[in-house]
């Protein structure tokens, strides 16, 4: 008799053991903090917690499918400025409605990603110097755009995406949930969005069983590039203005916290719930050394070995699996 | 149980002298005793055959010879010292150089620089001298009689040649003793025969080989004594003029296996289901034409290069062909991808499962259902993951692909379990038409015989094969028909009543053509 079926499906998902012992990581850790610091556990520093994660956590959801394609976008920082810009430039010079200039933001975005799509899937230009460029390119289209300045002066009725509140929670936080979330459900149970684990797990076999590689990777980079224009809006409507230099650095931040979940760089592996532990490990970890007056400089440094810490478990348990 | 006594008689060999002794090796790694207390003699100038199934051991047995494995216990005698290396770079320096099974060239590096790998000719200043390197590669390639540019980059070359190139590479540091595991599996005929000359020649100049194999047809034809392993165990040790093929077999299976290929259920119904007419693509293959019947499985001959692989893949959708037609059941069928070929009921299974056959990092499962997802959905897209579950266990056990749970990784599989997971990926889309690209490449026999069983059953159903392969033995035993394709154009047609080897070998080789495709340009 096969065993497997019998399993329960929560423990099957690919990445299981990391989820796992960063669920568990987390509660030790708090645990310990809120012993530590009175503050820690309060729901003003939880939010706090929350709130400064969500842009991260937004446009991990979206970096995770594309890495488990066996793509990797490091434009996010720029589509996510460009997206800012645009919409603030629509409602401040053209007046436009905030609907339509949040629309035209996140078109700008879906823009990006479909060039870079383009040129991956079907020029087999690769990832890294793709984004790379396309990273640089956006970044100065943006100051041409906006003149090199920021575009101040937003109105009420599109930074209350930003600020506004529903039962006490600011709105960014149930943004980044319901995107976890449904993007967590899409990647264990839709046919279309498990295709991007085929592909990133052999490319070849992915086209010889059927799989449309080329489509599914251009929506992947569309896909990431959108969310990178959501967490955009997110920022900007916060602030009240778009700031050409906003979001520079993220890419890095992104990926790390996708990598602490499980994610690999060679693609086929890793989980939305996966990634957003990482990206909420990496925001209590920041928070924890804040409250115990630890500087800020240090952050850098525990965070670039929790990165390498976890790339080096991961090496550990591979090779004692293939014993 | 076999009453022989091994026989040692020495009349056969061309010197007495002994080269390599193994005492009583053995080696487990966790829940495997993958060498149990194995001792084999090597003498000088002979070519030793080792066989047996996958897992047997004997890649274990020849790591360990070439220093890329270390022996629980047991002795090492080379050249009347007991030795010990520490690496394949040791016993390489000691002279015991092996190829093993995966490639390892440099596939963005010259074939020159491939073969003096950290031996290249240097100047002064420590710098390469390039045209010595080619001059060096141009004489030693020569002396092979192989027609190779040593500047050309290996990722231009075939299959075949770079499995050559790689053979060569080891002979190219002049070793005693030569370990080769599996060296023709991507070999056309032709290339088999040039390397088992040249490997003569090397007998005759001293050289001794320890020579692995899946094919038992070339033991007879280059090995002078063949050791038997079956799980990890010394079963045999014959004279190979006084042991047939049958008798192999069974000591590597331990138990008879009447017939490997089976026999057909029945005819082929005689009604054609499927053609495919003057299919065409420039540089690849001309003008292909040919029907199969329902029932049949139809086979490909022909070298490496001919263009069968890539007359297959065009036929699937996934490489492009410039002009030609497919009917499937009488009315023309437009295939432009893999997922329209799929829908259609044609698959294509390839020759090259572990690069884009199969997902190795994936669980069994995930594999076997990759072509069937859509079927495998529910209308909104979500896969219904019970009857995912079903699906794949029904397919395991169908193919009995030999695994605790359909969780596994395939990487973790044996290779004739992985070639069967193969099998089970695609028969579970239901396919009417099956291009199957090297069935049994690197296949033991005892899967193959099942692999073999479960191409009978697929035809029995009313559905027709065609068969691509370089194993000619394989494609007598199994096909119907025999097309022969030469250099992109087929060269002749042989039916089942008229097999012979060597027949198809001159239309292969183009030495003759049919008279029906002479009129064609």
């Amino acid at each position: 008799m096969l065993k497997g079926a019998l399993i329960p499906r929560t423990i099957q998902a690919f990445a299981a053991f990391r989820e796992f012992a960063l669920i568990a990581v987390l509660i030790v850790f708090s645990t310990i903090m809120g012993i530590i610091s009175p503050v820690f556990m309060t729901w003003a520093n939880v939010e706090a917690i929350l709130l400064g994660l969500s842009v991260e956590a937004t446009i991990a959801v979206g970096m995770v499918v594309l890495l488990i394609s066996g793509g990797l976008d490091l434009s996010v920082g720029s589509t996510l400025a460009l997206t800012g810009v645009v919409t603030g430039l629509a409602l401040t010079s053209l007046h436009l409605s905030t609907p339509a200039s949040i629309l035209i933001g996140l078109l700008a975005a879906l823009g990006v990603g479909l060039a870079n799509g383009l040129l991956v899937a079907k020029l087999k230009i690769n990832p890294f110097i793709t984004t790379l460029g396309m990273l640089i390119t956006v970044r100065g289209l943006l100051l041409v755009l906006a003149e090199g300045r920021a575009v101040l002066n937003l109105p009420k009725e599109f930074t209350v995406v930003g600020q506004g509140r529903l039962f006490g929670v600011q709105y960014p936080i149930y943004i980044m949930l319901f995107l976890v979330i449904i993007g967590d459900f899409l990647m264990r149970n839709s046919r279309f969005f498990r295709q991007s684990y085929y592909i990133g797990g052999n490319e070849r076999a992915a086209r010889l069983s059927g799989i449309n590689v080329d489509f599914v990777k251009i929506f992947n980079y569309c896909l990431v590039a959108v969310l990178a224009g959501v967490a955009g809006l997110m920022i900007t409507a916060r602030f009240g203005s778009s700031s050409v230099t906003v979001g520079s650095g993220i890419e890095l931040r992104v990926i790390t916290a996708t990598i602490i979940g499980g994610a690999s760089l060679s693609g086929g592996e890793g989980s939305v719930f996966g990634a957003f532990l990482g990206a909420l490990f990496m925001g209590v970890l920041a928070n924890a050394l804040n409250l115990l007056g630890v500087d800020v400089y240090w952050q850098n440094l525990v965070t670039g070995l929790i990165l390498i810490i976890a790339v080096v478990v991961d090496v550990i348990n591979e090779r004692r699996k293939s014993q | 149980m076999n009453t022989r006594i091994p026989c040692l008689k020495k009349d056969w060999q061309t010197s007495v002298n002994e080269v390599l002794r193994a005492e009583q090796l053995s080696k487990s790694f966790p829940g495997v005793q993958a060498v149990d207390e194995v001792s084999l003699t090597l003498y000088e100038g002979e070519v030793l055959a080792l066989v047996g199934e996958n897992g047997a051991g004997k890649s274990t047995l020849t790591q360990i010879l070439g220093g890329a494995q270390r022996q629980d216990s047991g002795r090492i005698i080379f050249s009347g010292q007991p030795v010990s290396f520490n690496s394949p770079e040791d016993a390489m320096q000691a002279g015991i150089s092996m190829v093993f099974q995966e490639l390892s060239l440099v596939t963005s590096l010259s074939v020159a620089e491939n073969i003096f790998a950290n031996r290249q000719p240097v100047g002064t200043l420590n710098n390469i001298r390039w045209n010595d390197l080619y001059q060096e590669t141009d004489q030693f390639l020569g002396r092979f009689e192989l027609e190779l540019d040593p500047r050309k980059l290996v990722k231009n070359l075939s299959m075949g040649q770079q499995q050559i190139l790689e053979v060569l590479k080891a002979i190219s540091t002049n070793p005693k003793v030569l370990i080769l595991d599996e060296p023709t599996s991507s070999l056309t005929e032709g290339e088999i025969s040039s390397l088992f000359q040249n490997m003569r020649r090397l007998q005759g100049e001293g050289m001794s080989f320890i020579y692995i194999t899946h094919k038992l047809s070339e033991i007879f034809q280059i090995a002078s004594r063949v050791v038997v392993m079956r799980d990890g165990k010394y079963i045999g040790d014959r004279v190979v003029s006084e042991v047939t093929e049958s008798e192999l077999v069974s000591m590597m299976v331990g138990r008879q296996i009447a017939n490997l290929y089976g026999t057909a259920s029945g005819e082929p119904s005689a009604t054609e289901y499927f053609r495919v007419e003057n299919l065409s693509r420039k540089g690849a293959f001309q003008d292909v034409s040919f029907g199969l019947q329902r029932g049949e499985i139809l086979g490909f001959a022909g070298l490496v290069g001919a263009g069968r692989t890539e007359m297959g893949r065009a036929i699937f959708g996934i490489d492009r062909k410039d002009s030609g037609r497919i009917f499937l059941n009488g009315a023309e069928v437009k295939i432009a991808s893999p997922e329209e070929a799929i829908e259609k009921g044609i698959v294509y299974l390839t020759e090259d499962r572990k690069a884009e056959g199969l997902f190795l990092d994936m669980p069994i499962r995930e594999n076997v259902i990759a072509p069937s997802l859509r079927d495998l959905s529910s209308r909104l897209d979500f896969l219904n993951k019970k009857e995912i579950d079903r699906f794949a266990t029904n397919l395991v056990t169908k193919l009995s692909i030999n695994t605790p749970s359909i969780l596994k990784k395939v990487l973790t599989l044996s290779g004739g379990n992985q070639q069967k997971t193969l099998v089970a990926m695609w028969m579970g889309t239901e396919p009417k038409v099956i291009v199957f690209d090297e069935p049994t490449r690197g296949v033991d026999v005892g899967a193959r015989a099942e692999i073999y069983q479960k191409l009978r059953e697929i035809v029995a159903d009313g559905n027709g094969i065609i068969m691509i392969s370089s194993d000619l033995t394989e494609l007598v035993g199994m096909c119907d028909r025999i097309l022969v394709m030469h250099q992109g154009r087929i060269q002749g047609v042989v039916n089942r009543t008229d097999f012979s080897e060597e027949l198809i070998l001159s239309y292969a080789a183009g030495l003759n053509r049919m008279e029906e495709y002479q009129s064609l340009p």
